[in-house]
Parts: structure tokens; sequence; C-alpha cells
């Protein structure tokens, strides 16, 4: 066990002395250089031709999503405000249409009163006509039936007593008299 | 490695302890320029394949891009998205929305690098060597450098550094090296080399359990071989650890990232 130990070591140093050249705990001059060079060859496709194409569609996704929202927001503020003057208009016609009934109603009566007023004064005024044309009539016939009954009494009397009545101033007093008469009965007959 | 061919088992054994020697692969080409010596290995290889599945996947991701998103479309926004909103954002606030493509090729740089670990046949991280890292950390280094001087100009963001705000003066001779070696030395250096080593060990892991199970199961003692599904049972365990491992290092390392430049552009840092 020792001897094989013994004789491992003594190997190592053989066999590191054969491989010294490369160690890979230090950097090669070479290897660096090409290293770099690969590495900048990368970078210079990814961040010339790749990237910029990613972080536009990003810019152009994040663009989308909040446009979107933006736009859904200011539809939704849009609806509100118009529901908002819905409600308002809503409110105020109400309100119109309240007023408008109370004045219909109010109007209503006030041409109904109106109405009233005029029908009452109209009927007033037929009936006073009525009374007025009743009595120009009721002396028409008055007058009339005077000289009427006057000369029929006249001729009746005449016919009667078979004589005529020469006398024009006796016979217009007997007809006065006769119908003061008769007036009085009339009027007593209207008072009764 | 459990890819290797039992015809090999004379070596095998001698694999078993895994050491340094599994990290050096071997050349598929070697070239000198400016009297740089570059060796194109597996891990070369490895590098450029994550160089190009991440440009392709991204391409693709982004090709025919939708407001709703398709799969792949939405396989890479999230990917974008998890850095972007997940720690460039809530590091630093909106102005960090500016790095998100930087953090985000860097997270998934790392992810995928580290996941070579993994993915069977090839099951080796490319960041288990430190260059990578060292390359990554020192980009973040000069970034959030860079980002820090050019909003507050080099008086006022080294000062910030050197006379942190709020100190008392007769403290300064203690605070002031320590934020220096901080957040001028420690920083790049913690970066590269957490990285770097939990993928190192992470892998050494899997071999000694792996490579463990093969020699155990190439041993004439029966009881040895018994033993051996154990070992290979470990494997297969620390592989599904290691798999989450490698996703907290690449975050580690761009939250980290991400920290030190919210460092940089905070107005006192």
């Amino acid at each position: 066990m020792v001897t094989a130990y013994a004789t491992q070591l003594a190997t190592v140093p053989v066999l590191r002395a054969q491989e010294e050249e490369e160690v890979p705990v230090f950097p090669v001059v070479g290897e660096l250089i090409i290293g770099t060079l690969a590495f900048a060859v990368l970078c210079f496709i990814l961040l010339k031709f790749v990237f910029p194409k990613m972080e536009q569609m990003y810019q152009q996704r994040v663009a989308a999503i909040e446009g979107g929202l933006a736009k859904a927001e200011a539809a939704q503020n849009e609806a509100n405000a118009l529901l908002e003057q819905y409600r308002m208009q809503l409110a105020e016609a109400r309100t119109e249409a309240s007023q408008i009934r109370d004045e219909a109603r109010e109007e209503g009566n006030r041409i109904l009163e109106e109405m009233r007023t005029s029908a009452r004064e109209e009927s007033e005024r037929i009936v006073a006509r009525g009374a007025e044309q009743l009595a120009v009539e009721r002396q028409q016939l008055v007058t009339e039936l005077r000289g009427d009954v006057g000369r029929l009494a006249v001729e009746l009397a005449s016919k009667v007593v078979g004589e005529s009545l020469a006398d024009e101033a006796r016979r217009a007093g007997t007809v006065d008299r006769f119908l003061a008469e008769l007036d009085g009965l009339d009027t007593a007959g209207a008072s009764r | 490695m459990t890819a290797r061919p039992a015809l090999e088992s004379t070596t095998l054994a001698s694999e078993f302890p895994p050491g340094l020697k599994d990290f050096n692969f071997k050349v598929l080409w070697e070239f000198q320029l400016l009297g740089i010596n570059f060796e194109i290995t597996k891990l070369t290889v490895l590098l450029w394949v994550s160089v190009l599945a991440l440009v392709v996947f991204f391409s693709l991701a982004v090709r025919n891009q939708k407001m709703v998103p398709g799969r792949l479309q939405f396989a890479g926004e999230s990917a974008y998205g998890f850095v972007r909103d997940g720690m460039a954002k809530p590091m630093m606030g909106e102005e960090g929305v500016r790095f998100a493509p930087y953090l985000t090729t860097l997270f998934c740089f790392i992810i995928v690098s580290n996941w070579w670990a993994i993915i069977p046949v090839v099951q080796i991280p490319t960041t288990a060597k430190i260059s990578l890292p060292v390359v990554l950390a020192l980009i973040s280094y000069v970034l959030f450098n860079w980002v820090g001087i050019r909003k507050h100009g080099v008086k006022k963001y080294f000062g910030g550094i050197f006379w942190p705000a709020g100190a008392p003066w007769w403290i300064l001779w203690l605070l002031t090296p320590i934020e220096i070696i901080s957040t001028l030395i420690a920083r790049p250096v913690t970066l590269a080399v957490r990285l770097f080593a939990n993928m190192f060990a992470g892998h050494m892991l899997l071999l000694v359990f792996t490579f463990g199970g093969v020699a155990l199961l190439n041993s004439d003692n029966f009881v040895n071989k018994t033993f051996s599904i154990f070992s290979f049972g470990m494997a297969i365990v620390m592989t599904i650890f290691e798999f989450m491992v490698q996703i907290i290092q690449a975050y580690v390392f761009t939250i980290l990232t991400a920290s030190y430049l919210q460092g940089a552009l905070a107005e006192e840092h």
C-alpha cells in the first residue's frame, strides 16, 4: 500500500513534466485572443441584429397592452360620462314633464274657469236679451191690442147700441177708461 | 470518458485518477501569427459551435416576429426577458434596460459554454480552462469601469472608489486600499476564477466518478465490479447537480456584472 503510493508519487512529477506546457489555471494568449474574437462575433451579431428587434417587440407589446388599457379606460370614462349625462337628462325631463303637467292642469283649470265664466255671462246676456225682447214684444202687442180692442169694442158697441158713436172725444175717453180697467185687471192677474 | 472504446482498457486504468492531462486536448491545427501560438483544439471548435448555435437560435427567434409569439420566438424572448426583467432592471432600474442585450448575450454564452460539460459525447465545458472566463471577466471589468467613467468622469469615478462617500477621513488609510483591491483587482479575478473553478471542479468530479466506474468495472475483483454501479450512479447524480451548477454560475456571473454596472452608475459608489 505504502509502496504503491510512493511509486505513484514518484510518477506524478514525471507526468507533470511531460504535460507541463498547459495547465488550465493559467490563461494562454492564443486562447484569450480566440475567445475574445468568438465572443466579439457573438456580441456583434446578437447586439446588432437580435436584441434591438426583441426590445422593439417588447416596447410594441407594452404599448399595445398599455394602449389597450388606456383605450378601455377612455371608453369606460366616456360611458360613465354618457350615463351621467343621460341620468341628468332623464331627471331634467322628469322635472320638466311634471312641470308641464302642473302647468297643463293649471291651464285646464283656468280654461274651465274662463269657459264657465263666459258661459255664465253668455247665458245671462241671452236671458237679458230675451227678457228685453219679450218686453218689447209685449209692449208692441199691448199697443196693437190696445188699438184692436178699442176698435173692436167700438164696433161691438156700435153694433150693440146701433148707433155710431160720432163723438170722438167721448169715444176716446170711454176706450181709455176701459183699457185702464183692463190694465188694472191684467196687473192684478200678473201679481196674483 | 464513457465514449472511450474498451480496447483501450489497458490505458483506462492509468487514466484513473483523472488529472490535468484530461484538460489538454489533441491539437487539431496549430499556427503562428505575429509571434503568438494558436492551437485549435476540441475546445476551440466547441467555442465556435457555441457562438454559431446562439446566433442561429436567436436569429430564428427574431426572424418572423409576431405580437403573439410562436414557440421559438417565445423561447428567445424568454431568455431576453429573464435577463432584462430578472437581472438588469432589478439591479439598475430603467437604466438597466440598455445593458440587457449585453447581459443576455453574456448569460446565454456562459450557459451554453458550461452545458458542454454534460452534453453527451462532448462532455467538456469550454469554461473549464481559465482563458474564456478571463476574457468574459475582463470585458465585464472594462465595461463597468468605462460606464462609470463615462457617467461621472475619470476624477469623480475614481474619487468615489478611493474616497468612499460618507467615510470619515481617519479611516481612509484602511478603507482606500480595501476599496481599490476589491473594486479594481478582486472583481475581475473573482469573476474569472469563480466560473473557471466551478466548471473545472465539476468536470473533474464527473471524470472521477466515470473513470472510477470504468476502473472498478475493469478490475478483476468482483466486489470492485459491483461497486462500479455506485460510481456510475454518482456520475449520473453529479451530472444533474452539475446542470444546476452550470446555470447558477452563468446567473452569478451575469448578476455580478449587472451589480458592478449598477455600482458604477450609482451616484455614490
